[in-house]
């Protein structure tokens, strides 16, 4: 699957990275950092494979 | 089946541990419920794909072979719809790592009834109707993810409708995990390079999940573009002997289906459908909530959405084109969770303290899901 447009989402209270913003298969996807969510851990082996770059958030 | 044969499977399976109402372990099985879409073309791309019928998806890996998903009409007697694969690019050159599956993942904690891996582990029956445009021969394996074992049982499609039975005996080695992770996949195998075709076929015996194993013998739905696969009624129950399907109404298949995936979709009547409420935070940014008619599987789920711009916040009669929208992470941790909270920004407008609906934006095409699944 094509994942394009990464980018980590801050959440409002922690302020630390909770999300990651992306358009995978031009969907547009807001994916909850957590591992055995599917769409996270595809987005993380993409990043371990150097397929993938995160944005860092606003 | 003649009465008296589905009786006395029936009573078989009553005395094996199974039998009843909510004998079914597969969600959907009647290819009733389809939120997302009731077709999609140009499927094929490596990867997994959830595109038409809810909780059955398709994987594809290395072929220039396509293909249509749709919920059909065409079922056999008693059921209304059926799951259509339509191949529209064929792949006549098998490269070894090449595959397509049709499957269902089913979670751990609803299969711990079958005592997998126990000494007093119980046989599995599982049972569908298929067609095609022509004859064919695919594999059916019932995978266990968490021991690394399958077992496998060819079938044949023809051009009429045939209920297929599969006997799986019990497996007293390997068990299930008890948890909301995926521990069984039904896997429909209809194309497959020589990693997957090249072991050895032992029909319905638990073995380990040996790839070469897998796809050993069947036919390419990549063949040609004549060809087409059909499949309803996907039951796997416990006991030694398929019995009749369990129909369920349309309410029961799409509450179990939103256990995994709701989408909330704009319709011509409602092109500035409301999707969830709350309140702003700053002029800029705020959160709205849905709340949830069943609870998914995990939380916080994925959010499925149009661009940001495809939705506006509206308070105070006024409204204003979101920049982003994503996923609350922050306020959903764990399971069972009702509500599900959504962050938002806009370039202005908004009055800290102040209610917010976020809506479509006068679009009956919009739409808004939560994905949780496996």
């Amino acid at each position: 699957m094509a994942i394009e447009n990464a980018k980590y989402i801050k959440g409002d209270i922690s302020g630390e990275n909770m999300a990651i913003n992306c358009v995978w298969d031009g969907q547009h996807l807001s994916v909850p950092i957590a591992v055995g969510n599917r769409h996270y851990d595809e987005i993380k082996k993409q990043v371990d494979e150097g397929k993938l770059t995160i944005a860092d958030a606003d | 089946m003649s009465k008296a044969a589905e009786l006395a499977n029936l009573i078989g399976n009553i005395n094996a541990g199974g039998g009843g109402v909510n004998r079914n372990l597969v969600i959907n099985g009647a290819m009733n419920v389809a939120q997302r879409s009731t077709s999609v073309t140009g499927l094929g791309a490596n990867g997994t794909n959830y595109s038409t019928v809810d909780r059955f998806y398709t994987y594809a890996n290395g072929t220039a072979g396509r293909f249509t998903m749709t919920q059909d009409s065409s079922a056999p007697d008693g059921f209304a719809n059926s799951l259509k694969l339509d191949c529209t690019t064929a792949d006549t050159s098998i490269a070894a790592a090449e595959q397509l599956v049709l499957a269902q993942v089913i979670e751990g904690q609803n299969l711990q009834r079958i005592k997998k891996g126990t000494a007093n582990a119980l046989p599995v029956a599982v049972s569908f109707y298929v067609k095609g445009n022509a004859s064919a021969t695919y594999m059916c394996a019932l995978v266990d993810n968490d021991n690394n074992r399958m077992s496998t049982k060819q079938f044949s499609v023809t051009t009429d409708w045939t209920r297929i039975t599969i006997n799986v005996p019990a497996d007293t080695t390997g068990a299930l995990d008890d948890d909301n992770a995926g521990s069984f996949n039904l896997n429909f195998y209809l194309h497959a390079g020589s990693n997957l075709t090249g072991g050895t076929y032992t029909e319905s015996t638990w073995g380990a999940s040996t790839d070469a194993n897998r796809a050993v013998g069947i036919s390419s739905f990549f063949d040609s573009t004549d060809r087409t696969f059909f499949i309803t009624g996907v039951q796997l129950e416990v006991g030694q002997n398929p019995t009749e399907f369990e129909h369920k109404t349309f309410g029961q298949d799409l509450i179990e289906c939103q256990r995994y995936y709701t989408q909330e979709t704009a319709a011509s009547g409602s092109p500035y459908k409301r999707y969830g409420f709350g309140g702003w935070n700053t002029s800029t940014a705020g959160e709205i909530f849905i709340p949830l008619s069943t609870p998914m599987r995990d939380s916080p789920p994925t959010l499925v959405s149009k661009a940001a711009a495809n939705y506006q916040a509206y308070s105070a009669n006024a409204t204003d084109a979101l920049t982003a929208i994503a996923i609350n992470a922050e306020s959903n941790n764990g399971t069972n969770n009702r509500i599900v909270g959504l962050t938002f920004s806009t370039s202005g407008g908004g009055v800290a303290g102040e209610a917010v609906q976020v809506t479509a934006t006068n679009d009956t095409a919009s739409y808004l899901a939560l994905d949780a699944e496996l």
